[in-house]
């Protein structure tokens, strides 16, 4: 019988099937950060249950650990939060890239980076932004803490299979429209909620056209439209991108690995619960409008009038009138970050848009890259000078302004062009209001004052 | 956790579509290394900004069964979420539809989440603003919801709703497997060397 890339991932994982029972699937790789993880270790001492693998775990820490000062200059709760972890990690032997680390930075960027997330393989992470690990094809999706738990004391996760779900972007991104782009338009095309109970795979030559960096941040959205999972079947860019990294498989290992992955790809004939399509070369720039990641819009267009509550609601939120332009908004702050959008490609695609211009004398903006070896090589190859030149700052590597949570944040009413994944009230400080786009459109906002059309700036 | 049977409680409307967990539990909470003490922190915005936010109502004030709209906990995956609810004494969301993870972790701490056709929530909605101090039956046995003039049957997972009436512990429950996990290591470990 034919399978789906995410049906043979799964039935290789099962370690128990029964009538009436979610399977038991055994989980590869569990990635841990300093949030979702205190209360799940503590409950695992309460009951003295040891971690089964930790071996197969890798802690971090990201969400709330200032991005410049180090650990000096973090609040006194987040503190509490990373030397819970730092304790926690000791006490169970697993491999934690804490602050000061040269491997530290955003759960979803160290794994990709070091190697560790592989084909085939599953992963968790108490973090809904897992998905981000399926670029590789690997089914990998966010769990709360009480799964974290579960996952550290036994290596396993009770699941129901999820629906399979294609979605086929066809043709070429128009120059200047990125993987985020596509993926903003694909949910303004969706709604925030079709992909609830599915695992999407992203198929097409839109798809096959993009790198690892792009698949990663049309995968770390998925569950923007509800998906917990969103896969790339692994091919030669997946692979190219990961030889050679230090968790990758080495010499007869690399090449056996090479023939498991070359298995996985959904067979031709393999049957999906439904199908999805978008048409890439159709694509603009997108930028958001409202409250969640649905409610955005081309950049050539204008704030629409609501369609319902939900939008009304969000209009009074972002203080944005029906029928403005949305190239008339004006800015405060840009944030370049987060586990979306701040991998080294990310940052050469902003760098190159804000070379030679500066800031807008009325915003302040900052790039925070996605782990310090994003921030390492961007150095290295001399675009922090591009963008300190430029008048932003540039930062260490963590969730930053993403959340908010540690003292990255917006004042109340500050208007935000964010790089990041959620739009949401308050997500990147209380009464805070935040615009989601590209890297380039970020940078090309920032150079504006305003939201732009970064190919009418770069032209 | 706690079992959860038959529930009996006055309903609060959340009449929103879409109410992410970053509304539900803003993340300047989210730095508690505790499990408990979130309750006081639920909907923290927007019970600030917006004067008679439905929850402070007097006549909605113990209850215990909030009925919001479709897709509910959307967003983040913090657990913090259905915590706060829990412990602000919600034992029971009712929503046309829920976000997967926070369905998945209301399972794993005692709060049911339940899903119903937009209209009978609708209805519900009607009966908590109209008649606040009605009670409602749940009863996660039958699979039954009941209050004056209202009925609607419903349907979770089997294995959520066992672990819910017996108030079990998934992780107690997963280790009485060790030996097949054990084996599937063995197996699996020597297909995927590297």
């Amino acid at each position: 019988m034919p399978h789906t890339l995410a049906g043979k991932i799964w039935d290789q994982h099962v370690v128990r099937t029964a009538p009436d029972e979610p399977d038991l699937l055994y989980i590869d790789l569990h990635l841990v950060h300093e949030v979702t993880s205190p209360q799940a270790f503590e409950s695992l001492r309460l009951n003295g249950r040891p971690v089964r693998r930790p071996d197969l775990t890798i802690a971090t820490v990201d969400h709330n650990n200032p991005t410049r000062g180090g650990y000096e200059a973090a609040e006194e709760t987040s503190r509490r939060q990373m030397d819970a972890l730092k304790e926690n990690c000791a006490w169970a032997g697993i491999q934690l890239y804490g602050l000061g680390s040269r491997r530290q930075g955003i759960v979803h960027v160290i794994g990709p980076e070091l190697g560790l997330t592989h084909p085939g393989k599953t992963i968790v992470c108490g973090d809904s932004h897992t998905s981000t690990h399926g670029a590789f094809g690997a089914l990998a999706f966010g769990i709360g803490s009480s799964e974290v738990e579960h996952v550290l004391a036994t290596q396993c996760l009770w699941q129901r299979r999820p629906r399979d779900l294609a979605v086929d972007i066809e043709g070429e991104l128009p120059i200047g429209v990125t993987a985020k782009d596509l993926v903003l338009g694909l949910i303004a095309k969706v709604g925030i909620s079709a992909g609830s109970g599915s695992a999407v795979e992203y198929r097409g030559s839109a798809i096959r056209g993009l790198s690892m960096e792009g698949r990663m941040t049309v995968c770390n959205m998925s569950i923007e439209w509800g998906a917990r999972v969103g896969m790339v079947a692994p091919d030669d860019t997946t692979f190219a991108f990961l030889e050679g990294r230090p968790q990758a498989p080495q010499g007869p290992d690399w090449e056996a690995a090479l023939e498991r992955w070359r298995a996985l790809p959904s067979d031709p004939d393999a049957e999906f619960d439904s199908v999805l399509s978008l048409d890439a070369g159709g694509l603009e720039p997108y930028v958001t409008w409202g409250t969640n990641p649905g409610q955005s819009a081309p950049i050539s267009g204008r704030v629409p009038e609501p369609a319902d509550e939900t939008a009304e609601r969000a209009l009074r939120y972002m203080d944005l009138r029906p029928g403005t332009a949305l190239q008339d908004i004006a800015l405060d702050r840009v944030f370049i970050g987060s586990c979306t959008n701040a991998r080294l490609e990310d940052l050469r695609l902003a760098a190159s848009v804000v070379a030679g211009r500066h800031v807008h004398p009325r915003v302040r903006a900052m790039v925070v890259p996605g782990s310090a070896s994003v921030k390492v090589a961007a150095e290295a190859e001399g675009l922090d000078r591009v963008f300190t030149d430029a008048g932003f700052e540039w930062r260490d590597a963590g969730c930053s302004m993403c959340l908010g949570m540690n003292t990255d944040i917006l004042a109340p009413g500050e208007r935000c062009a964010s790089t990041s994944n959620r739009n949401f009230e308050g997500r990147q400080g209380s009464g805070g209001r935040t615009h989601l786009m590209s890297p380039p459109m970020a940078a090309a906002a920032a150079v504006a004052g305003h939201l732009v059309d970064v190919r009418e700036l770069t032209r | 956790m706690r079992p959860l049977r038959v529930h009996r409680g006055r309903m609060a409307p959340l009449d929103r579509d879409n109410v992410d967990t970053d509304q539900i539990i803003p993340k300047q909470f989210l730095k508690r290394v505790e499990r408990s003490g979130f309750g006081p922190f639920l909907f923290h915005d927007w019970r600030r900004d917006e004067k008679d936010f439905v929850l402070d109502r007097p006549q909605h004030r113990g209850a215990s069964v909030l009925v919001a709209g479709a897709n509910f906990g959307c967003g983040s995956s913090r657990e913090h979420a259905p915590w706060a609810l829990e412990d602000a004494g919600y034992r029971v969301v009712v929503a046309p539809s829920f976000a997967d993870i926070f369905r998945s972790n209301c399972g794993k701490i005692g709060v049911l989440a339940v899903s119903l056709p937009e209209g009978r929530v609708r209805q519900l909605m009607e009966i908590a603003s109209e008649a606040p101090e009605t009670e409602l039956t749940v009863d996660l046995e039958r699979g039954l919801i009941t209050a004056p003039g209202f009925e609607a049957g419903f349907a979770v997972d089997p294995f959520t709703r066992e672990c819910l009436l017996n108030g079990w512990d998934e992780v107690a429950l997963t280790l009485r497997h060790q030996d097949q996990i054990s084996a599937y290591e063995a197996r699996w470990g020597a297909a995927t060397p590297g």
